[in-house]
């Protein structure tokens, strides 16, 4: 197997997977499953990395899976490209809108701890539509290593949201690629809330004329957790917009890590480029480290970023305590105030209730 | 035809304008024999007359330097430096002067037209200089005046003779021997640099200034600079470069230590100029500095203010770290890069003490075929209660063939700390341009006008005389390619 990457890995400084390397990895055993979400939609499900007919409410266009070959110099794709069983494949034709598809891994390491990595490929043909929202949980020891291939030809759309609500004991690391023609929009929402470590990696290439991107995302972190967002979006044709803003709410001795780069190549004329990211630490033992890059080789772009780590501001706290609300209150709406901006691009009613729901789950569990 | 293609027209011929400091100074030399090991350590050594302590620390460092491997982090790329192939030392030969009377007046002619006020007249300058030439300090002025007030303005290499307790103390204490690669290689064979030393309680009467300047060729130039402000002092510190055209690259690896203890306020500026090649990239300085500052007394403050436009490939990150309580660390930037010149450079603000502050505003500008790149670190350690960071990068392309790359790192483990973070990309608008043409200025001033004030945040930092000669700098260095 492709080894692990180590810290000395400018892509990895912030992320030690030396507690990953640890475990011994057992053959995937048959397990309980719980009750699991549907949002009354077609759902595919994946238990322990392999599909599964009985839960699945497929929609027609699911395709049988293939094995593929690995080009990247990625060692987790690379270790995914060995190692992949199973993974959800499908190709949208021309023009079709499928509306929205529910796509739910579960897994579960109580017995033994168990290594998944589905290999999921999605292609929108010419102006296709979809939106696919994703959920990833499970109990136990277990590591997930999902690869995310997406293509989505000139002028589709795919609305992704990912709701990564993994065990307390998980390892989630996920690659998600996008490959994006002239006029296409790939829109993307992600909200970490689970795994005891985790890391989402976005690639997003726009390849054509006003192709555009959103990669949003919030980490709401606590405890020993550790959840690094590291995102490349690489503009490779004139006029293309993308768009990131992510939020990280980090509580006990958590860490948080946000990595952004936006590359502009020669031909890309006319970037807008924008990404903003956020911290708020809640407590004197959290940790966020930001590492946002522009990379620039045309001179007619507009690219920025900011960032900014601080704790709540006293003073909007005491602005609204004088209103009568009372302190812990204030923080929750505060909070919740600093995440909004994050969940902008979620339209889909169904997907916005989930991140809901899952938000306020968080804060109670605090 | 377009504005753009005019304005680029025009400073297509401006480009090719001549480095005005490209002349070479015909001068007899002491030269060691080319090649680094542990017998020119000793030579270089022996020629200072430096005490065995000395001796011992270079030896040290030369030998921590043979086990590192050259950093390839950057964002820089040139063929493999051949160490065997350089010389060590170069200064001019015979003994050292005592006075300026006694300085070769070939090298006085030089400064004179580098425009370095060496000679006392300048105390209508009102500043004090230190030169360096190749590896030696030819000339410092106004030393008598300075000892009044109990300042120490002087080469390092003599203050390691006459005041040993100091360069001891301090000597390493902030950047230490094995801190890089090239800081090593500099603690093994540095020459030469200043040394200043403002006491408790002193505000250095007039600023200090030291100018480098490269003449011999295949030389490495390796300068050591050394500022410690005791208690409560104050000092403003100037720093110019520059080195002939010449078609072969030469290395220059300076280290720079600063100490301000309690109240104590430095201010380091730099105009570096060395000469960045020519328009194809060829020839040219590797400037691969290492400068750093200790705030190590509460309320100190340490502002760094660089202005960048020459060497072909710049690596060099100033730092401040902050240790005592309510200590201040500026960073102030200008980086040019043009034609082939690399340039990756930025700065690094450690917060350890409670409600300590940094800023940091870096401006680049990339033309031609450059690369820029602003490299940064900002890190807030869990004791920096209270800490305060705000950093502004903004980018500015002239042309389609260069690039502009912003790296910053921040890293915070305080919740009471604040730190922000703001880049921006973007090149001169046509507007902006044409603004400025409707109320009858050329293009090239239009494009001076816009740059000089994309800068304007640094450049006001800079003291009055530096700062007139960054804004003609910047004028030279720019009017080569507007599009």
């Amino acid at each position: 197997m492709t080894a692990l990457p180590s810290r000395k890995l400018e892509a990895w400084r912030y992320t030690d997977l030396r507690s990953l390397a640890a475990i011994s990895f057992a053959e995937a055993a048959p397990v309980a499953v719980p009750e699991l979400p549907d949002l009354g939609l077609p759902r595919i499900v994946f238990i322990n990395g392999a599909f599964d007919p009985v839960r699945s409410t497929p929609p027609d266009f699911l395709e049988k899976f293939s094995r593929v070959a690995e080009a990247s110099d990625l060692p987790l794709a690379l270790i995914n490209a060995e190692q992949a069983q199973d993974g959800m494949t499908f190709s949208l034709p021309e023009g079709v809108d499928a509306g929205a598809i529910l796509l739910v891994s579960y897994a579960s390491g109580v017995a033994a701890p168990v290594a998944l990595h589905p290999r999921h490929r999605i292609t929108l043909g010419l102006g296709a539509k979809l939106t696919l929202i994703e959920i990833a949980m499970g109990e136990g020891v277990y590591w997930h290593n999902p690869v995310i291939d997406i293509a989505l030809h000139a002028s589709s759309a795919l609305s992704h949201y990912r709701l990564q609500n993994e065990g307390q004991d998980a390892f989630h690391l996920a690659t998600i690629r996008a490959k994006i023609a002239a006029g296409a929009a790939y829109e993307s929402f992600s909200l970490v809330i689970g795994a005891r470590l985790s890391r989402a990696e976005f690639h997003a290439t726009l390849l054509g004329p006003k192709a555009s991107t959103h990669l949003n995302a919030a980490q709401l972190l606590r405890g020993h957790q550790h959840g690094d967002f590291t995102s490349v979006v690489a503009h490779d044709a004139p006029h293309c917009g993308s768009r990131q803003t992510v939020k990280s709410v980090l509580d006990g001795p958590a860490r948080g890590v946000f990595q952004g780069r936006i590359e502009v190549a020669r031909a890309a004329q006319k970037t807008d480029g924008y990404q903003m990211n956020q911290a708020l630490l809640l407590s004197p033992d959290a940790e966020m480290d930001i590492k946002p890059e522009l990379e620039i080789f045309a001179d007619d772009v507009k690219c920025s970023h900011g960032a900014t780590i601080g704790a709540l501001d006293p003073e909007q706290i005491f602005y609204l305590r004088s209103r009568g609300i009372p302190e812990d209150q204030a923080r929750a709406m505060l909070i919740r105030a600093f995440l909004t901006e994050a969940l902008e691009p979620v339209t889909d009613a169904a997907a916005r209730e989930m991140f809901e729901a899952a938000i306020e789950a968080w804060w109670v569990g605090q | 035809m377009s504005a753009a293609f005019e304005t680029r027209n025009t400073v297509d011929t401006l480009a090719t304008q001549k480095y005005k400091y490209g002349f070479e100074t015909d001068i007899a030399m002491d030269e060691f024999p080319k090649g680094l090991n542990e017998d020119i350590v000793r030579l270089i050594s022996a020629k200072k007359d430096e005490p065995e302590w000395m001796l011992a620390w270079r030896l040290k460092a030369y030998a921590m330097w043979r086990k590192m491997e050259e950093p390839d982090w950057a964002r820089i790329k040139h063929p493999p430096i051949d160490y065997e192939n350089l010389y060590y030392y170069a200064a001019p030969s015979g003994p050292a002067p005592k006075s300026l009377d006694e300085v070769d007046p070939e090298l006085l002619t030089m400064y004179e037209k580098l425009g370095i006020p060496l000679n006392e007249r300048a105390a209508l300058a009102g500043v004090a200089v230190d030169a360096v030439f190749d590896s030696v300090s030819v000339a410092t002025t106004f030393r008598s005046t300075l000892a009044k007030s109990g300042v120490i303005f002087c080469p390092i290499s003599e203050a390691v003779r006459e005041h040993p307790e100091l360069v001891q103390k301090y000597l390493g204490s902030v950047v230490p021997v094995g801190d890089n690669y090239f800081a090593a290689l500099n603690s093994a064979v540095f020459s030469d640099g200043s040394f200043v030393f403002i006491p408790k309680g002193v505000r250095c009467p007039m600023e200090l200034s030291t100018y480098f300047r490269i003449n011999a060729r295949n030389t490495g130039q390796f300068e050591r600079t050394l500022i410690i402000a005791e208690e409560g002092a104050g000092v403003s510190y100037l720093e110019g470069c520059t080195a002939p055209q010449r078609d072969e690259n030469q290395l220059h690896a300076a280290v720079v230590e600063l100490v301000a203890l309690d109240d104590a306020k430095i201010k380091y500026s730099t105009v570096q100029n060395w000469y960045p090649g020519d328009e194809n990239g060829k020839g040219g300085i590797y400037n691969f500095v290492t400068k750093r500052g200790a705030c190590r007394g509460a309320r100190s403050k340490i502002s760094w203010t660089q202005v960048e436009t020459g060497s072909a490939i710049t690596w060099k990150y100033p730092s401040c770290i902050l240790q005592g309580e309510g200590s201040v660390g500026e960073f102030y930037s200008v980086a040019l890069t043009n034609n082939h010149q690399q340039a990756d450079t930025g700065t690094k603000m450690i917060h350890l003490g409670r409600n300590t502050t940094s800023t940091i505003i870096s401006k680049g500008i990339s033309a031609g075929h450059s690369n820029n790149t602003y490299r940064g670190l900002v890190k807030i350690m869990p004791g920096a209660s209270g800490a305060r960071n705000f950093t502004q990068c903004d980018s500015l392309l002239i042309g389609d063939q260069c690039g502009a790359h912003t790296v910053p790192y921040i890293e915070s483990r305080n919740p009471s700390a604040k730190v922000e973070h703001e880049a921006t990309t973007s090149k001169i608008a046509e507007d902006q341009l044409f603004y400025c043409r409707s109320r009858g200025l050329s293009e090239e001033d239009a494009v001076g006008l816009i740059v000089n004030g994309f800068c304007k945040d640094v450049l006001k930092e800079l003291p009055m005389e530096f700062a007139v000669e960054a804004q003609k700098l910047l004028a030279v260095s720019l009017e080569g390619s507007v599009g």
